[in-house]
């Protein structure tokens, strides 16, 4: 395993959950390929290889739609994520394509109020490797569970 | 007679003695809130006269598939024989009433209590018990112990166009009678000659009363109020028609909405309405690019079953949900996404774009997830006071308009009915 992709891939990791918990949301998309596969789904739908889960999109576009979407749209209580991740096991390395895995759990601050365990589960990525970046060319989001408290507005 | 009956006895006079209003259009929020009035509904409601959802019959596909469901919080089972016939009984073993099936959705030739080992046919007959005769003539079952005499009870099934609907209730009417002809109809134009296939399943969990997301699916007055996403994009039809139908009983109803041909020209199925002044824009719009699901120009039908089914078209979004109380205030929904077995490669591929629309991310629909909660946590110490919904006028009919509250009036007459509570004298 080259360090290189371990490394970069690691950056981009952190760098993709900053954005999340801690803003500004508008970058969640940069870190994914024009042409990206994104979803969300649940482990018992993954298994059994039923395609439709909680989020689906097929581009960049759609990620970008999701964030306005939760800034100007969708009303909901305010809330947070704190994103802790594992370090990525890397599956494979094909030219400039990496394939891996990594567990995360997310914990959910509601206004000033509950924190609650929200969501644990693993990454299934393709990540690209460009001059010192990776971005995601699909990231499949592999929910433990099956159940979602309340709503999922911001991205996992 | 025993305690358990003593128990179930004081709290239907107690629900007798608890007084309703006459008028429709008030909702006493102790409905919402009280412990007694949710263990009186596992009996006068799911168990009483009523048809629950279970799933569905695609779901059952092959000779041992079954579905671990519930009917309120009862668990209980539907599986497909040999015989190619559905059955669905107590998911309880008649031993000492451990569960006999844990998945969600399995295979099994047979169940077999992981607790002594009983065993129990796809229909639901015991049909074998560990060391029956003992072992080298000790011990073992007496010799009037009789297996046929130990089964689940085993619940009245009905099949309405794929939807498997189960009761344990004998005096609930036939399912066509208890839909009535304005639901069967609703369900067969979706459903009626399809086959489903399942494209996603999850569960969303809800912090309120199950009763509270029953009155929001039936709600068809916030659709355009808490659901900013069509508004916001721009993305609203021109020009619709529409409509609420409220079966006879007033238990089930359907909203639905469909382009107004007269009003529009061709195209529109492609580009909906999509005004060019809308503040803010979809960067990709082909979310909303739709087909005609069956054919015909409706974009839009919600149809709710009591107690506790959806069945819904959201464009070429088609769903379950199944609304399942895990307490007081705590509510399970469960999704089913579909398709169907002849749709196209692009038509699925519509479908999964347009599964963003729904569900606990749903770009329309996340919001209800939350509204049943800030109620719930609204009414806290109100527990004397009313819900007022007079939207439309105070009877519970069909209407020809969408604001209106008309199918929330008649799920509470067919409640209040089934509780038996007090119907109060009109002031
Ligand atoms: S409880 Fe099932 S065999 Fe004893
Ligand atoms: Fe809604």
């Amino acid at each position: 395993m080259s360090v290189d992709a371990f490394t970069l891939i690691s950056r981009a990791q952190g760098s993709y959950v900053r954005a999340i918990d801690d803003g500004p949301i508008e970058d969640w998309p940069e870190h994914f390929t024009d042409d990206a596969f994104y979803t969300v789904t649940t482990a018992d739908n993954h298994r059994r290889g039923l395609p439709a889960g909680v989020i689906w999109a097929n581009n960049k576009a759609m990620l970008r739609d999701r964030i306005s979407a939760l800034k100007e749209a969708n009303i909901y209580e305010p809330h947070a994520y704190r994103h802790l991740l594992g370090q990525p096991a890397i599956l494979s390395e094909e030219g400039d394509t990496v394939a891996c895995e990594t567990s995360f759990l997310v914990i959910r601050i509601t206004g000033n109020g509950p924190t609650d365990i929200f969501a644990s589960g693993r990454y299934l990525d393709e990540y690209v490797l460009g001059h010192g970046t990776a971005l995601l060319k699909q990231r499949v989001v592999v929910c433990d569970s099956s159940r979602t408290d309340t709503l999922l507005v911001l991205p996992l | 007679m025993s305690a358990l009956n003593v128990g179930a006895k004081a709290r239907n006079a107690d629900m007798a003695a608890r007084r309703w209003p006459a008028d429709l259009s008030e909702v006493p929020y102790w409905v919402f809130q009280d412990e007694d009035v949710y263990r009186a509904e596992q009996k006068n409601v799911f168990h009483g006269q009523m048809w629950n959802y279970l799933c569905l019959e695609a779901e059952l596909a092959e000779p041992g598939d079954f579905c671990a469901t519930f009917i309120g919080e009862q668990p209980v089972l539907v599986t497909r024989d040999h015989d190619g016939e559905i059955y669905a009984f107590e998911n309880r073993c008649a031993h000492r009433g451990s569960l006999l099936a844990m998945e969600h959705y399995g295979h099994a030739q047979n169940f077999t209590c992981v607790y002594h080992a009983w065993t129990y046919n796809l229909q639901g007959d015991l049909t074998g018990v560990a060391f029956e005769d003992g072992i080298g003539g000790k011990g073992g079952m007496g010799t009037d112990f009789c297996k046929a005499a130990h089964s689940p009870r085993r619940l009245r099934l009905a099949n309405v166009h794929g939807l498997i609907f189960g009761s344990l209730n004998n005096d609930v009417p036939e399912i066509e009678e208890y839909l009535g002809q304005e639901i069967l109809d609703c369900i067969e134009r979706l459903l009626g000659g399809r086959k489903p296939v399942v494209l996603g399943r999850y569960t969303q969990g809800l912090p309120n009363n199950w009763k509270l997301y029953v009155e929001n699916v039936k709600d068809s007055y916030h659709a355009s109020i808490l659901h900013l996403f069509f508004t916001t994009f721009g993305l609203n039809k021109l020009n619709q028609k529409g409509g609420i139908i409220v079966s006879p009983n007033g238990a089930h109803h359907v909203s639905w909405s469909a382009i107004n041909r007269d009003a529009e020209n061709r195209e529109y199925y492609k580009d909906q309405g999509i005004r060019s002044d809308a503040e803010y824009q979809l960067e990709d719009p082909s979310l909303v690019d739709s087909f005609s699901e069956v054919g015909d120009d409706v974009t839009l039908q919600i149809l709710s079953v009591a107690p506790g089914f959806v069945l819904q078209q959201i464009q070429n979004s088609i769903a379950v949900r199944q609304v399942l109380p895990t307490g007081v205030d705590s509510t399970d929904l469960h999704w089913t996404l579909l398709g169907f077995e002849d749709d196209t490669e692009d038509q699925q591929l519509i479908r999964l774009k347009q599964s963003n629309l729904v569900g606990s991310a749903g770009y329309v629909s996340m919001e209800d997830g939350a509204i049943g909660g800030f109620v719930q946590r609204g009414i806290a110490g109100a527990s004397s006071e009313f819900a007022t919904v007079q939207m439309g006028g105070k009877d519970a009919v069909s209407s020809e308009s969408r604001v209106t509250e008309a199918s929330i009036r008649g799920f509470w007459k067919f409640y209040r009915d089934a509780m038996g509570f007090a119907i109060e004298e009109d002031k």
